[in-house]
C-alpha cells in the first residue's frame, strides 16, 4: 500500500527526459483500461464434460467436444452461467438475455479455429468496482467465453516464427472464462494494480475464480494511452499482453507510458498497436498494428440457443451472494468510525469478521485495529474473537506489559487458548492491585532513607529515587508489576 | 390401403422369426457388391453388419424384441459419425480419421435394431447437388447411369433406388435429401429443424442442417423418422418434445385437407415434365377430397440468394477446424501457418473452397450487414410468408427439383446453374420446416420426378398424411411391378 499515490487521484507524470524536444515541464497523465480474463471455478468445461483442472498431464482433460472433433456440438455449462451472473451482480451489472457468437481466427491451440464468445449481447453489461480509496471504476461488460489450449514452441528462441516445432496441450481448451472489461477510468499503474486486487478479491468472495495469476487463472490485458494533463481527448492507445503478475502489470504500464511520452515529446505519433510485455527485458514490443488486426468475422453461434436466464433464478443468486469486499470495508469502517480505506488491510486479509466479533465482545475498536494490522499480518490462526477481546481488556487494565501482550497473542494464534491461560503458563501473572500496594508499602518501610530523599528531593533526585523504588518493586514481584501502576502508587504515597 | 414398404416388411419378418437378420444383411451386401459400379458407397462395413445381424438373430431366438427396425440394413451418408469407422465427408481432408464416437442417430438406429451396412458417397462436405463434388468420384444414378443421382446425399439415394438398402440416412441443408430422392425416384424427408439430433453430423451449415431418411415408401420414412427423432441433450438446438408415432397419420387420407401449390416455386424455371407431374399430383389429391389452391410465398424467390449467403458463411467457420493440426490430412510445411494453408489447399475440392471464400467474404467487416445480415432478414421474411400461407393451407405443394436428373458434367462448369438445383428446396431449410419428396411418376424420358410436400414447423404428421395419400394415388396409376424391388422387400 505504500506505493499508493496519495488519494488515488490522477497521477501526474513529468516527461523528465531533457533534450527530447518537448517542453520538459509538460505533465502527462496515463489513461488505463483493463481486460481481465478470469477462469471460472466450474468442475467441467464451458461446453463439455471434461474436468476444468490445472496442471494435468498434457491432453488428458479433453473430450471430443472441446477438441472440436467433426460433428460435435457445444452444450452450455449451467454452473458457468451461474458464476458469471454472480460476478455480474457483484459488479452491479445488468444481467441480460445474451447470445453466443463465434470469433473466427486460425490458431493451432484453438481446436475449432473459432472461439465461442459473446459479442454484441454479453450476459453482463455495465456496473462498477469501488476501490478501497473510494474511487469508482466503470465496468463495460463481463462476458462468457471459452479458453484456448496452450502452445509451447520448441527450439529456436521459443517463438512461433523460429521454433523447430510446437507442442499443443488442449487441457485448457474450453475452460470457462469471464472477460471483465473496465472503462478507461484508471490513471496510474498503482491504481491499475489496486483495481485488479479488488476485482480478484470480489471474484474470490463470490467463489467465481481462484484468481491465481501465476497459474494463469487470472489474466490481464491493459489498454494504455497518455495525454497532457487537462487534455479532454484520449491519446492513441496500445494494448499490452502477456502480463502475468501484479508486479508485471505495474512495470509494463510504467514502461509503456514512458515509451509513449518519449515518442510524443519528440513529436512522434503513437500508433495503435498490440504490444507484448517481456518480463526479462522489462520492455514491450509490437505484436501487430491496428491495420494488421484480424477480422474476427463474428456471427451468432448457430449451435447454441440464446441464453435467457430465468429472472427468479437471477434473484435467487443475488439473495445468496456473500458480503463483498467493498461491503465488508464499509461495515467495519462504519462500526469503528474510520474511513473505509483505513480498514482495507484488515478486510483484504479476511480478518474483519474477527474484528467485528471482538468489538462486539467489548474490545476497543482502535485496539482491535492496531493488533490486526500490526501483530496479525501472518494470519489470525486459532485466535478467537473472545480471546482477542479479553486480551485487549487485560492490556487496558495494565495486567500485561505491551511486550507480554505480543507474546501472549502469538501463543493464542497458535493454540486458540484464552489469554489468561497463556499468561499464567508463561508466568506473566499480573500482580493484583491490592497486592501491589502492599508490596510498595513494604518496600517504602524497608528503605526509609531513600523514601525521604524521594519525597524531599528536587526533580532529578526524585526521578532517580522513583527508579530505585520501581526496581525494588519489580524485583519483589519478579517483574510482574505494571510499571505505570507502580508509579501511580509511589506518587500516591509521596502525597504528590 | 397404405403402402408398407421393405423396411417395415423386413422388421416384421425378423421380429416374427420368419426371416433371419443375417440373411437380410447378406442380401443387402450382395446387392451393394453387384451394384459397385454405381459407386454409392465409400465404405461397406460388412463384418460389423453381419456380427450385429447375428446378435439380433440371437435376441429374437431368445424371445427378445430387437425393435421397430429389427434387421433392417441402413446406409449412412458419410458425414454421419460412426465410432471406429472412417467418416470422410467425401473429402481428402478427413483422410484417415475415424470418429471416437457414434452420432446420436446411429445410437438410435442401433437401439431400434437397425444394422448399419456402410457409408455412402456424397458431395464433399454436402456441398453440391450432383455428388460430382466427391473427392472419390461421382455416384451414378441407378435410373440412368449417365446421369447424376442428385446431391449431396447422392450415394444414399442411389443405395435406396438400387435396392441395396431399404433405408438410408442423408443430411439436408438446402435440399440434399429431397433433391437426390426425387432424381432417383425414392422418398426423401427433411424433418423440422431440431427434431433429429445433429450430434455427430459433420456440420456444413449448422442452422440449416437436418438428418432425415431416404426410403422406398412414405411409411418407411415415417418409421425411420420416428426411430431417430426426439430430444437429445447433446444438441442444444434439439427440440425438447417427443417426435411421436406417425403411423396413424399415414392412413388418414386427405379429405378436407387444404393443399396450397406454391406459385413462386412452381412456375418460372420449372421443366415442363416436372410441372406436368406436379399438376397431376395436385389433381389426384383433389380427387381424394383435398381442397387444392394456389398460394403465394413471395419471399421464397429470394430463398436461394439468402441460402447461398447463410450456408457458406456458416460453412466458412465450421470448416476452419480442418487445419492439419489434430486429425485428417496434414501437408507438412515450414511453419504452422504454411502447413495450414498447404493442407487446406490440397485437402479441399474446388466447390468447398468456393463456398469458404464466399462465406468468409459475406461475414467480413464492412460486408456483414450487406450480405449475411441481409440474408438473415430474408430468412425472417420467408418465415413470415410461410406463416401467412399456413393460415390458409395445411400443407404446401411444390416440385422437389426444377428438372429431372441431369447428365454428368452438364452443370459442373457453371456453379450458378448447379445452385439452381436447390431452388425449390432451400425455403424449407431457411424456415426450419419439414418437407418430403415423394415420387410422382416420370417425365417423357422415363426419369423420375419428385413432388414435395411441405408443412409448418412440427407438422410432420400432416406432412406424412398428405405424402402417403400422394404415394397411394401414384401407385394406383402405376403398372404393377414398377416400384423398384428391394432386397427382402415384401409386397404391401
Amino acid at each position: 500500500m505504500s506505493d499508493r499515490p496519495g488519494s488515488g487521484a490522477d497521477v501526474i507524470w513529468a516527461a523528465g527526459s531533457p533534450g527530447l524536444g518537448a517542453p520538459a515541464d509538460t505533465e502527462w497523465e496515463m489513461v488505463i483500461g483493463l481486460e481481465v480474463h478470469a477462469e471460472l471455478l466450474t468442475r467441467s468445461k464451458l461446453f463439455s464434460g471434461s474436468p476444468n483442472a490445472f496442471g494435468g498431464e498434457p491432453n488428458t482433460n479433453i473430450d471430443p467436444v472441446c477438441m472440436g472433433l467433426p460433428g460435435t456440438l457445444p452444450v452450455l455449462n449451467r454452473h458457468a452461467v451461474e458464476l458469471a451472473i454472480r460476478v455480474g451482480l457483484s459488479l452491479g451489472s445488468l444481467v441480460q438475455p445474451s447470445v453466443f457468437a463465434r470469433k473466427n481466427y486460425f490458431y493451432p491451440d484453438m481446436p475449432k479455429d473459432y472461439q465461442i464468445s459473446q459479442y454484441d449481447r454479453p450476459i453482463n453489461v455495465g456496473g462498477s468496482l469501488e476501490l478501497p480509496t473510494g474511487k469508482v471504476i466503470g465496468i463495460v461488460r463481463a462476458h462468457l467465453e471459452e479458453d484456448t489450449g496452450k502452445t509451447t514452441h520448441m527450439g529456436g528462441a521459443g517463438r512461433i516464427d523460429d521454433a523447430a516445432y510446437s507442442l499443443v496441450d488442449y487441457n485448457r481448451a474450453g475452460v470457462p472464462l469471464l472477460e471483465i472489461v473496465s472503462y478507461p477510468d484508471l490513471r496510474s499503474p498503482a491504481e491499475a494494480r489496486e483495481y485488479v486486487t479488488e476485482l480478484r478479491s470480489t471474484l474470490l468472495a463470490v467463489g467465481a475464480s481462484d484468481g491465481k495469476m501465476e497459474e494463469g487463472s487470472l489474466r490481464v490485458d491493459a489498454n494504455v494511452s497518455v495525454r497532457p494533463v487537462g487534455a479532454g481527448e484520449f491519446g492513441t492507445r496500445c494494448e499490452i499482453k502477456n502480463v502475468n503478475s501484479l508486479r508485471s502489470l505495474g512495470r509494463a504500464l510504467e514502461y509503456e507510458a514512458r515509451r509513449q511520452i518519449r515518442m510524443l515529446s519528440v513529436g512522434e505519433p503513437v500508433t495503435q498497436q498490440t504490444r507484448h510485455w517481456n518480463e526479462d527485458t522489462g520492455r514491450t514490443s509490437a505484436l501487430r498494428t491496428k491495420e494488421e488486426a484480424t477480422d474476427y468475422r463474428y456471427f451468432p453461434e448457430p449451435d447454441l440457443v440464446p441464453l435467457d436466464p430465468d429472472p427468479a433464478w437471477v434473484e435467487r443468486i443475488r439473495a445468496e451472494l456473500p458480503l463483498l469486499p467493498r461491503e465488508r470495508r464499509h461495515r467495519l469502517a462504519g462500526l469503528i468510525g474510520e474511513d473505509p480505506a483505513r480498514v482495507s488491510l484488515v478486510t483484504e486479509r479476511g480478518q474483519d469478521d474477527l474484528a467485528l466479533a471482538a468489538i462486539e465482545a467489548g474490545a476497543a475498536p482502535a485496539a482491535v485495529l492496531k493488533h490486526l494490522e500490526q501483530n496479525l499480518a501472518d494470519g489470525s490462526g486459532e485466535l478467537t474473537a473472545d480471546g482477542l477481546a479479553e486480551l485487549i481488556g487485560m492490556e487496558a487494565r495494565g495486567e500485561l506489559t505491551s511486550n507480554q501482550v505480543k507474546d501472549v497473542l502469538a501463543e493464542m494464534v497458535r493454540t486458540g487458548e484464552s489469554p489468561a491461560t497463556v499468561a499464567r503458563r508463561a508466568g506473566f501473572e499480573a500482580v493484583a492491585a491490592g497486592e501491589l500496594a502492599a508490596v510498595v508499602d513494604r518496600i517504602i518501610a524497608e528503605h526509609p532513607e531513600e523514601w525521604r530523599r524521594l519525597c524531599a528531593g528536587d526533580g532529578r533526585e526524585r526521578k532517580k529515587m522513583q527508579g530505585f523504588f520501581t526496581g525494588q518493586v519489580m524485583r519483589a514481584t519478579k517483574g510482574q508489576a505494571n510499571g505505570r501502576d507502580v508509579a501511580a502508587l509511589l506518587a500516591d504515597r509521596a502525597g504528590s | 390401403m397404405t403402402a408398407a414398404g421393405p423396411a417395415l416388411a423386413i422388421a416384421a419378418a425378423v421380429r416374427g422369426g420368419e426371416r433371419s437378420a443375417t440373411s437380410v444383411v447378406e442380401e443387402s451386401l450382395a446387392a451393394i457388391a453387384s451394384g459397385a459400379e454405381l459407386a454409392a458407397f465409400n465404405t461397406v462395413t460388412a463384418e460389423a453388419a453381419l456380427a450385429r445381424a447375428r446378435r439380433i438373430d440371437d435376441a429374437v431366438a431368445a424371445g427378445e424384441d430387437p425393435g421397430c427396425l429389427a434387421g433392417v440394413p441402413v446406409a449412412l451418408k458419410d458425414n454421419i459419425c460412426t465410432r471406429g469407422v472412417a467418416t470422410t465427408c467425401s473429402s481428402r481432408i478427413l483422410e484417415g480419421w475415424e470418429p471416437p464416437y457414434d452420432a446420436t442417430v446411429v445410437g438410435r438406429l442401433n437401439a431400434a435394431g437397425g444394422i448399419v451396412v456402410g457409408k455412402t458417397n456424397m458431395d464433399e462436405f454436402a456441398m453440391g447437388s450432383s455428388t460430382e463434388n466427391s473427392a472419390f468420384g461421382p455416384t451414378l444414378n441407378p435410373c440412368d447411369p449417365a446421369r447424376v443421382p442428385g446431391g449431396s446425399s447422392g450415394g444414399s439415394a442411389a443405395a435406396g433406388a438400387a435396392a441395396m438398402t431399404p433405408v438410408a440416412l442423408g443430411s439436408d441443408t438446402g435440399g440434399s435429401i429431397r433433391q437426390p430422392a426425387a432424381l432417383c425416384g425414392v422418398v426423401g424427408m427433411k424433418p423440422t429443424y431440431g427434431r433429429v439430433s445433429r450430434y455427430g453430423l459433420v456440420a456444413f451449415a449448422s442452422s440449416l442442417d437436418q438428418i432425415g431418411p431416404i426410403t422406398c415408401t412414405v411409411a418407411d420414412a415415417a418409421l425411420v423418422y420416428s426411430a431417430i427423432a426426439g430430444h437429445d441433450p447433446l444438441d442444444s438446438t434439439s427440440i425438447p418434445e417427443p417426435a411421436g408415432d406417425m403411423s396413424g397419420a399415414l392412413g388418414e387420407g386427405v379429405a378436407g385437407l387444404r393443399v396450397g401449390i406454391v406459385a413462386e416455386l412452381s412456375g418460372e424455371g420449372i421443366d415442363g415434365d416436372v410441372s406436368a407431374r406436379l399438376g397431376a399430383a395436385a389433381e389426384s389429391l383433389a380427387s381424394l377430397g383435398a381442397e387444392v389452391g394456389e398460394v403465394s410465398v413471395p419471399a421464397a424467390v429470394y430463398g436461394l440468394s439468402a441460402y447461398f449467403l447463410i450456408a457458406p458463411a456458416e460453412a466458412s467457420s465450421n470448416l476452419a477446424r480442418y487445419d492439419g493440426v489434430r486429425y485428417g490430412l496434414r501437408v507438412p510445411a515450414a511453419t504452422a501457418a504454411d502447413m495450414n494453408v498447404a493442407t487446406r489447399t490440397a485437402g479441399f475440392g474446388d466447390e468447398v473452397k468456393r463456398r469458404i471464400m464466399l462465406g468468409t467474404f459475406a461475414l467480413s467487416a464492412g460486408y456483414y450487414d450487406a450480405y449475411y445480415g441481409k440474408a438473415l432478414k430474408v430468412r425472417t421474411l420467408v418465415l413470415r410468408d410461410f406463416a401467412a400461407a399456413y393460415e390458409r393451407f395445411d400443407v404446401l405443394l411444390a416440385p422437389t427439383s426444377p428438372t429431372v436428373a441431369f447428365r454428368f458434367g452438364e452443370r459442373t462448369g457453371n456453379p450458378l446453374a448447379m445452385y439452381l438445383s436447390d431452388a425449390c428446396t432451400v425455403a424449407s431449410n431457411l424456415a426450419g420446416h419439414p418437407a418430403i419428396s415423394v415420387p410422382a411418376g416420370s417425365g417423357a424420358d422415363g426419369l423420375p420426378v419428385g413432388v414435395q410436400v411441405m408443412a409448418p414447423a412440427l407438422g410432420e404428421a400432416v406432412m406424412f398424411r398428405a405424402a402417403a395419400a400422394l404415394e397411394r394415388a401414384q401407385a394406383d396409376r402405376r403398372p404393377a411391378g414398377s416400384g423398384g424391388a428391394t432386397a427382402g422387400s415384401a409386397s404391401p
